[in-house]
């Protein structure tokens, strides 16, 4: 299972770093969110795959899951969420006020003097 | 009262909440930043008493026992940089009352300021792994605000490579933290530190050292990981600016400061090179970067490089003497970085113009500017009776005793430089023939001038009483070169 | 361009009140078993959301008149005005205090102050989303 896991966060992070490596600001965008997903997969990963209740006293359970990582990863998301709706309308307005997407001709430093 | 250092982060937060609902009343936002902001700054101090009587202050948040839950830490060095933050803040506030406008009053100024105060206090005053994290974002989410607000060109440019680089160091930092959890099974930073060195050093926890060096690499800018810093410092207004490069760089230092001193410590032959390594190759992009340019943000802004590369030079001799050096050089450095930031803003308001050349005799019609400015720069230089010169000493004198002759001596001709990449700035812009600038009588220089002088005169003060300070430097320096003090104040009963 | 949307409206007028009851008693259920304050919050705005794809920006903002700045606002203030309740109690920061209280025609009910702290989750998350929406969809 875990090479499975593995093998799913390896293309979620190489299609994140293709998308964030291309031109379009909604892709980089696309590719900031595939680079949260790979992160909390790894959370969950990381914690240990394994089959059990709630980590509570009352269940009486052979095993347990470890309830960390999953505590985690509610939180990553949280902010993933905040941060890419956030990026969004950033780019949204930088659309409207710039005229383009296309990071190429974001460049440069003009202005700056 | 045991939730006594939860304050210096709860009055922001409720400030920033209770400033939400006030949007519309400008006069009553600045009122009620201004006076939370200054109450803030007698709680911190109150707080540094504190840890200086007591010991180090810990909080169980949700009555949580310390490794479980998410423990909040207040050892000297936080307790330090938490009245640091706290005065800069103030000094923000004041400054943005006359200088920020009531655009970006009106939308939501004052209340992402807050609440980026409550991202950076929390920082410091966290002893969880991943609450740092989240306090981080809660930093970054207020930055992002905070760099947009305003909405003109440059700034939409600037912030979104700079929400970019941030979202990929923060993704990093998960995975980081996933890697340490799933090697030590916690997250309390005082537990980890007891596990590693159950575990002793093994290829994994070098791997997850240096996967933590780039991440808060990233957010302080150290070489080769600074490259966004000079371009986004560079879009907001003054105030902004100051804020940014006094408290959000240097949450990354501490960050880099709390994880090499507590957790790898068992493997300082790679990590530490490492890190003094780049840290002297800081040093020496930022020198350039400060001479090179002859705009005056850029050569602060490169200056905030070299001083971070000073820092961590400290910290990786990890001598008690260079710890406290690095100390006391990164508050010495919040000051005086905020006030020149806060200087070079009246300068633009006056002139109109960053660049060297457009503009000179400065003095004449501004003497308290002036003189301010020059102290200013002695100061961040580290001419002898003022504060950089006690850190700096330090730092060198660890270096030297540990045979880091190259590292101290970079750093020594470093302090030359910057001297000459500031005196640049007053020598072309102050003296010369005094000109007439278009709209610089609408600039109301006295007022401005308020809060770089009360942060210009407390920097003065750190230098000239540093015989007094220097006691509360070495107790956190303590605290720092043995994590045991940490550890048995965080973890009680075990 | 007028588009003839008199399914989606009137499928609409039906299943927002379904999504907004499932919203609520998601956020109770939070309390013992799986749900929260979270999950409901972004319930109840999908369910805002739908009604804005259905209808216009107007219409929405006619029905429901609120400032969703100042919603989020509000739940930062009851959540953490919880949090900051036990600074007057001398307990650590967010200690929540529960009991059984016997309240009339409920009868014996399990009282927790963490969904006052959940309330407040439920609100940030309504005003932040919508907050979003109505940046983004405002111009058109």
């Amino acid at each position: 299972m875990e090479i499975v896991m593995a093998i799913v966060i390896g293309v979620l992070f190489m299609s994140a770093t293709y998308l964030m490596l291309s031109k379009s600001l909604l892709r980089i965008i696309i590719g900031t969110g595939l680079l949260s997903h790979g992160a909390h997969l790894l959370i969950l990963t990381m914690g240990g795959l394994k089959r059990g209740t709630v980590p509570l006293l009352g269940e009486e359970a052979s095993a347990y899951t470890d309830p960390i990582p999953q505590a985690l990863i509610l939180t990553a998301i949280v902010i993933s969420f905040g941060v890419t709706a956030f990026f969004l309308v950033l780019a949204y307005r930088a659309f409207k006020e710039l005229g383009t997407d296309n990071t190429e001709r974001l460049r440069g430093n003009e202005g700056n003097d | 009262m045991i939730n006594f250092l939860i304050l210096p982060l709860l009055i922001p937060f409720l400030t920033a909440i209770l400033l939400i609902f006030c949007s519309k009343n400008v006069v009553l936002q600045r009122w009620v930043a201004g006076i939370s902001a200054f109450i803030n700054v007698a709680v911190a101090f109150l707080l540094v008493q504190k840890v200086r009587n007591n010991g180090i202050q810990t909080l169980n948040l949700s009555s949580w026992e310390a490794p479980f839950g998410i423990t909040l830490v207040s050892d000297m060095l936080s307790a330090l940089l938490v009245l640091t933050t706290t005065i800069i803040a103030f000094a923000c506030v004041i400054y943005s009352f006359k200088s920020i406008g009531i655009e970006r009053e009106k939308y939501f100024y004052y209340p992402a300021l807050n609440f980026m105060i409550v991202g950076v206090i929390g920082a410091f005053s966290t002893g969880d792994i991943f609450n740092l994290f989240v306090f981080f974002e809660v930093l970054l989410m207020s930055s992002y605000v905070l760099l947009v607000l305003g909405g003109t060109k440059i700034q939409l440019r600037e912030t979104i490579k700079y929400i970019l680089v941030n979202v990929i160091s923060s993704a990093l930092f998960v995975i980081a933290v996933a890697y340490l959890y799933s090697v030590v099974g916690t997250l309390n930073m005082a537990h980890i530190s007891v596990r590693l060195s159950e575990l002793g050093q093994s290829g994994i926890i070098t791997v997850i050292a240096v996967l933590f060096l780039i991440i808060f690499g990233l957010k302080g800018g150290i070489f080769p990981l600074y490259f966004w810093l000079p371009g986004s410092y560079y879009a907001p207004p003054a105030p902004v600016m100051a804020l940014f490069g006094a408290l959000l760089t240097k949450v990354g230092v501490y960050a880099i400061m709390r994880t090499y001193t507590l957790f790898f410590i068992h493997d300082t032959g790679y990590t530490h090179q490492l890190l003094m390594i780049l840290s002297i190759i800081t040093i020496i992009v930022g020198v350039v970067g400060a001479i090179a340019f002859s705009d005056i943000k850029k050569i602060i802004i490169y200056n905030i490089i070299v001083a971070i590369g000073v820092i961590l030079f400290g910290v990786s001799v990890m001598t008690p003497d260079s710890l406290a050096g690095s100390i006391f050089y990164l508050i010495h450095d919040m000051i005086i970085k905020s006030g020149l930031f806060l200087l070079i803003g009246i300068i633009i308001a006056i002139t109109g113009t960053s660049h060297l050349r457009k503009f000179s005799g400065l003095i004449k019609r501004y003497p308290g500017l002036g003189w301010t400015f020059f102290i200013a720069a002695l100061v961040l230089a580290g001419i002898p009776p003022f504060s950089g010169f006690v850190g700096k000493v330090l730092i060198v004198k660890g270096g030297f005793e540990s045979e880091h002759y190259w590292g101290g001596a970079i750093i020594l001709g470093s302090s030359l430089l910057v001297l000459f990449s500031v005196m640049k700035i007053f020598i072309n812009g102050f003296w010369g023939t005094p000109q007439n600038f278009a709209g610089e009588s609408k600039v109301p220089v006295r007022k401005l001038l308020i809060a770089p002088i009360i942060l210009v005169t407390i920097s003065v003060l750190y230098g000239a009483g540093s015989e007094f300070i220097f006691p509360y430097i070495l107790q956190a320096a303590e605290t720092l070169a043995n994590p045991s003090i940490y550890i048995d104040a965080v973890l009680k009963e075990w | 361009m007028k588009t003839n949307d008199l399914i989606l409206q009137t499928t609409t007028k039906v299943v927002l009140f379904i999504i907004i009851l499932f919203s609520v008693y998601i956020f109770f259920a939070g309390h013992y078993t799986p749900g929260g304050g979270f999950v409901g919050g972004l319930l109840t705005s999908g369910a805002i959301i739908l009604l804005t794809l259905a209808f216009d920006m107007k219409t929405v903002k006619q029905i429901l008149p609120f400032n969703y700045i100042y919603m989020a606002a509000t739940g930062l203030l009851f959540a953490g005005g919880t949090a900051a309740g036990s600074l007057l109690f001398n307990v650590p920061f967010l200690t929540h205090a529960f009991g059984d209280v016997n309240i009339p025609i409920l009868g014996e009910t399990a009282l927790h102050t963490a969904t006052l702290f959940d309330l407040g989750v439920f609100l940030v998350v309504v005003g932040v989303t919508m907050t979003i929406i109505q940046t983004i969809g405002v111009d058109e």
